[in-house]
């Protein structure tokens, strides 16, 4: 099978999102899987400022050459802030997928139990490996 | 079981990412990407494995006669060589497929597309009847390749001492290429110069190969199916099952261009009625204004109403805006109408504009 990048320092969820903590704030994007299965992105339609996102539930839509699939928040909260160089740069999320970002989230009460649920860099490996059989 | 073409072992090979279109297995893109390929079609050439389309040949005393009754293209205006695009009508004057004509040695190879293979077959073979004229499968034989872009003929011509500069737009020679005898027709489906190339089937992995060889220093790249789409979508060429359909008329399609008046053909009075009426909708062009990405099956509305669907739209790679066909009543036709394409329950505001988006570069 191909072979993805993955990237040790952050979460995985098993819809592709991964999930980076900066200082107690939850930096969502999506993995190096799911952006070679995407192909070329061409649109990301990002949450607003302010929005409330929940774990699991849909919270953006990325737009490839292929198809409109959702983005969903990994960790419930409010979204601080939106990465504005995917509006008019959404190649990046297929050039560098761990540095192009999405949407900040500030957790709730419930991030332990959320970020639990998430998978390690190893887990997400084999959880790949065995969705290509 | 899905069909394979013969060079599927070499797409796999360079990475190629297959998928099922029309009951092949075919490369979606290849590791390059489909943007990339896209943009070397435009600029450069790409290589494309179309042999999932038929190949009908059809000849004998009446096969003029039987295909002028078949489809809407004069071919009395086509001499030896010539080349034509043009459409099957039902008597309703919907559409059974569009096709490609060439007139090769007095006879006619008739291409048409690979998901209507089968009901174009019958739908001719019926209509052979009470005219001295066979029908031949060709698809076996020949393998079907194009070879588009501004690069194209140069890259064509270090693999044949034909003068391919002679050859013009929408005509085919049949020549000795890279050691074989392959019919070159100068056309394709891109809106770029280039060539469809008809090659005996136990050459074509070769004569891939040495086109990718030949092609190397000229920025040439083997594109897929997505790269395919993308660039007739931009030259607003028609895709049998988006813009044509059992359910659609040539002149809703804009395709009256194709049809000859003055000779009767299957469809012929229905389509003279739509002419006379004009159709009460029409494919129109839109650009959206609204930043969103408009997908096939959106549904068109104004104030709120749905008046009619996308039939195929995308982000156009060259043109760098949001942009899709659609058929919507005429009345809403008109460049510079303002429409809503319905984004995932969101009206996204559009804007009618003039096709083709992108102007194809003939010779």
């Amino acid at each position: 099978m191909a072979s993805y990048k993955l990237d040790k320092s952050v979460k995985y969820a098993k819809s592709h999102e991964w999930v980076r903590l900066e200082d107690g704030i939850a930096v969502v994007g999506v993995s190096d899987y799911a952006q070679d299965s995407l192909s070329d992105v061409v649109y990301v339609d990002l949450p607003e400022v302010g929005d409330t996102v929940t774990a699991g539930e849909q919270a953006a839509t990325v737009e490839s050459v292929k198809a409109a699939e959702d983005v969903n928040a990994p960790i419930s909260g409010e979204v601080i802030e939106v990465n504005g160089a995917l509006e008019d740069t959404p190649e990046i999320v297929n050039d560098r997928p761990y540095a192009a970002w999405f949407f900040k989230v500030k957790p709730t009460s419930s991030l332990d139990a959320e970020l639990a649920d998430l998978m390690s860099a190893e887990e997400y490996d084999d959880f790949v490996d065995n969705l290509d059989e | 079981m899905l069909h394979r073409t013969p060079l599927y072992d070499t797409h796999v090979a360079m990475g190629g990412r297959m998928v099922e279109f029309a009951g092949y297995e075919l490369p979606v893109q290849y590791p390059t990407g489909p943007t990339a390929e896209h943009h070397a079609v435009r600029t450069a050439s790409g290589l494309f494995d179309i042999d999932h389309m038929g190949q009908f040949e059809l000849g004998g005393p009446d096969a003029d006669a039987c295909l002028q009754k078949l489809q809407v293209w004069d071919i009395e205006q086509m001499g030896e060589g010539d080349a034509h695009y043009s459409v099957l009508c039902y008597a309703d004057g919907t559409v059974v497929d569009d096709i490609f004509l060439y007139k090769l040695h007095g006879r006619w190879l008739i291409i048409v597309n690979a998901s209507n293979r089968a009901k174009d077959w019958e739908w001719i073979e019926r209509h052979l009847q009470g005219f001295d004229a066979a029908l031949i499968e060709r698809s076996d034989e020949l393998a079907m390749l194009a070879l588009q872009g501004p690069k194209a003929e140069q890259i064509l011509q270090k693999l044949t001492a034909y003068p391919l500069g002679t050859v013009a737009t929408r005509t085919a020679v049949e020549t000795e290429i890279g050691g074989m005898t392959v019919i070159a027709g100068r056309t394709g489906y891109t809106g770029e110069d280039g060539f469809e190339l008809y090659v005996p089937v136990d050459g074509v992995v070769a004569f891939w190969n040495l086109l990718l060889d030949a092609g190397k220093d000229d920025g040439l790249l083997a594109c897929g199916l997505a790269a395919r789409d993308s660039l007739r979508f931009e030259a607003c060429m028609p895709l049998y099952g988006h813009e044509l359909s059992p359910h659609i008329n040539p002149l809703e399609a804009r395709l009256g261009w194709t049809v000859s008046w003055t000779k009767n053909f299957i469809g012929r009075d229905a389509l003279l009625k739509v002419k006379l009426e004009k159709p009460a909708r029409i494919l129109v062009g839109l650009e959206m204004v609204d930043k969103a990405v408009p997908r096939e099956h959106y549904d068109i509305a104004v104030n709120g109403q749905v008046v009619g669907h996308v039939t195929s739209g995308m982000k156009s790679p060259t043109l760098d805006k949001f942009l899709a066909m659609a058929m919507v009543p005429a009345e809403y036709s008109a460049l510079g109408t303002r429409l809503d394409v319905i984004v995932r329950g969101q009206p996204k505001q559009a804007v009618v504009v003039k096709r083709p988006f992108y102007k194809p570069q003939y010779k």
